[in-house]
């Protein structure tokens, strides 16, 4: 149990992360920092106006970056499932990834394409953190009954298909931060996302009233889409409202940044309650094959 | 298993389409290749026939009240205005008289060239503020850039057509030389670290530009005679043009009026 809560504590940890990297783009201090990997020379700059933001984020990379390797280490060397071994891997090459992209924002002065990729890489690698904790959690490798997925479409189809809409959202989202996209698409993106969750949830709350843990996560992604439409409409009023300012105000800022997160939020309750799906339903063919020599028993 | 496999491998999937498709989304925009070889002989101006244009800019409106600056975020910068400082970004004198507004010959010196000037165009960061806040230089003229501050500033120009480029300076640091090869106008300048420092520099292939100050007023002198279209560029209000025909020796006046923004 350990190794889960120290999973937990690395999710944690990147999600604060994030809510950093939030703030350089709000602050518009990506750039307040010219050079890689030192900050002016030094491990120490002066923490003044947007350099506070841009070395903060830094130091925390690299916190979560040294997390990442002792978790990936720690799988490797005891976790008996290949797989998550695997996984280990891989969230320790993303937040290499995730190293390399945010010092190629700096030395090409924040070219869309790489900001873009920088924050939906981000995302990934918090979803994939948030899985690691799932996989190492008791819950997960307790022996749990398995429940025929019956209904159409499918309820684990629809949470992959949530999954996808809110990445393609966040994607959009980011473009629109960085200024690659104006807002139409990300509007446009919102209403498919709440369409999606809206039909999960619901699908999840008709067919399985009685789950424990799916109901927790369509409780979870009722609130999350709630809160983040709300944040959503309030970070672009804010917006507007900070176009005849001379520098980010701090209402501006605080909602961008809510909004950003809760979005990144919302991708790991997805990503939750789709692993939740996997773990605890099953094909009903499946659940028919499981059942057969039950019934053929006298 | 076989489910646990296809997880991970969505995930990895996942972490592809990320990189490789947010990528493509859109390349960064790119400088056009600079010229090469010695720059062409200065195209020779005959004093005998020049002539010139003047008049003045004129903001039609009241002018809106620069908003206060929160420099709460750098203690040095705070500390050295009196009173809180206000943005810049609109300078109207007496009688509506706009500063900080670029006026420029836009078109009507065909294939003129002109010989860059061996001094250097100088801003100065003062007090967290860019000083001048519109700055104007010829193509490959050198800008020298200082930091009278207490405080470390980073400049940040974002050209469209030129090399753009982000440079610290500490407090105390020599100045920063750096020129521009290309025309643009206007190219904005940041400073990261105080999100408020704005500053434009406006690089022009001849020497016919000014910058007014809170008068208004400009004067493009030593022009050949032709027609020219004389363009003037405000950050807030944008551009406008007048197309002017000069003979030999001749002077002539024009007026631009830029209207006050609605709700300022």
């Amino acid at each position: 149990m350990a190794l889960h809560r120290f999973a937990v504590f690395t999710a944690a940890c990147t999600f604060l992360l994030l809510v950093a990297g939030a703030l350089v783009t709000s602050n518009d201090a990506g750039l307040a920092v010219p050079d890689w990997p030192l900050s002016y020379g030094s491990v120490a700059p002066p923490m003044v106006g947007g350099i506070l933001y841009e070395h903060s984020h830094r130091v925390m990379a690299t916190f979560v970056g040294i997390l990442t390797i002792i978790l990936a280490v720690w799988l490797w060397r005891s976790e008996p499932r290949r797989w998550v071994r695997r996984l280990g891997l891989i969230a320790l090459g993303a937040v290499i990834a995730q190293g390399v992209l945010g010092a190629l924002t700096v030395v090409f002065f924040l070219p869309v394409p790489i900001s873009v990729a920088h924050a939906c890489l981000g995302q990934i690698f918090f979803g994939t953190i948030v899985g690691l904790a799932l996989f190492t959690s008791q819950w997960w490798q307790s022996a749990l009954p398995r429940v025929a997925d019956a209904g159409s479409p499918r309820l684990r189809s629809l949470a992959v298909w949530t999954v996808a809409a809110i990445f393609v959202q966040l994607m959009l989202g980011a473009a629109f931060r960085h200024k690659g996209f104006g807002i139409v698409p990300h509007l446009a993106g919102a209403a498919v996302v709440t369409l999606l969750v809206f039909w999960t949830a619901g699908a999840a709350r008709r067919r399985y009233r009685n789950d424990g843990a799916l109901g927790r996560c369509r409780r979870l992604l009722h609130a999350l889409i709630g809160l983040q439409l709300l944040l959503g409409g309030a970070a672009w009023w804010s917006r507007l409202a900070a176009g005849a300012f001379p520098q980010p105000i701090p209402v501006m800022v605080w909602l961008t940044v809510a909004h950003t997160v809760v979005g990144a939020l919302t991708l790991a309750g997805a990503v939750l309650t789709t692993l939740v799906c996997v773990r605890i339903l099953q094909p009903v063919e499946q659940a028919a094959l499981a059942a057969r020599p039950e019934q053929a028993a006298p | 298993m076989r489910v646990q496999y296809s997880l991970f491998v969505v995930l990895a999937a996942a972490l592809a389409i990320s990189v490789a498709g947010c990528g493509k989304k859109e390349s960064s925009e790119s400088a056009p290749p600079a010229a090469t070889g010695t720059a062409p002989a200065a195209t020779p101006i005959d004093p005998a026939t020049a002539g010139s244009v003047e008049g003045s800019v004129k903001l039609d409106g009241p002018a809106p009240k620069g908003k206060k600056i929160n420099m709460a975020a750098e203690p040095s910068c705070a500390a050295a205005h009196a009173t809180p400082a206000t943005d810049e970004e609109v300078a109207v004198g007496e009688g509506g008289g706009l500063g900080n507004v670029i006026v420029y010959v836009k078109e009507g010196l065909g294939n003129r060239t002109f010989e860059t000037p061996k001094t250097a165009v100088t801003m100065d960061q003062k007090g967290c503020m860019y000083s001048p806040r519109v700055v104007g230089l010829q193509a490959g003229q050198t800008l020298e850039v200082r930091n009278d501050d207490k405080a470390t500033h980073n400049i940040h120009p974002v050209p469209k057509f030129n090399r753009e480029w982000n440079k610290s300076q500490p407090a105390g640091a020599p100045a920063i030389a750096e020129s521009f090869a290309r025309e643009e106008v206007a190219i904005p300048v940041k400073c990261n670290v105080h999100p408020w420092m704005k500053s434009y520099i406006a690089v022009f292939k001849s020497p016919y530009f000014q910058i007014t100050g809170t008068g208004g007023s400009f004067s493009l002198k030593n022009l050949p005679p032709g027609t020219y279209t004389i363009e003037a560029w405000h950050e807030k209000y944008g551009t406008t043009s007048q197309t002017v025909t000069i003979g030999a020796k001749e002077s002539k006046t024009i007026n631009f009026v830029f209207k006050a923004a609605a709700g300022d």
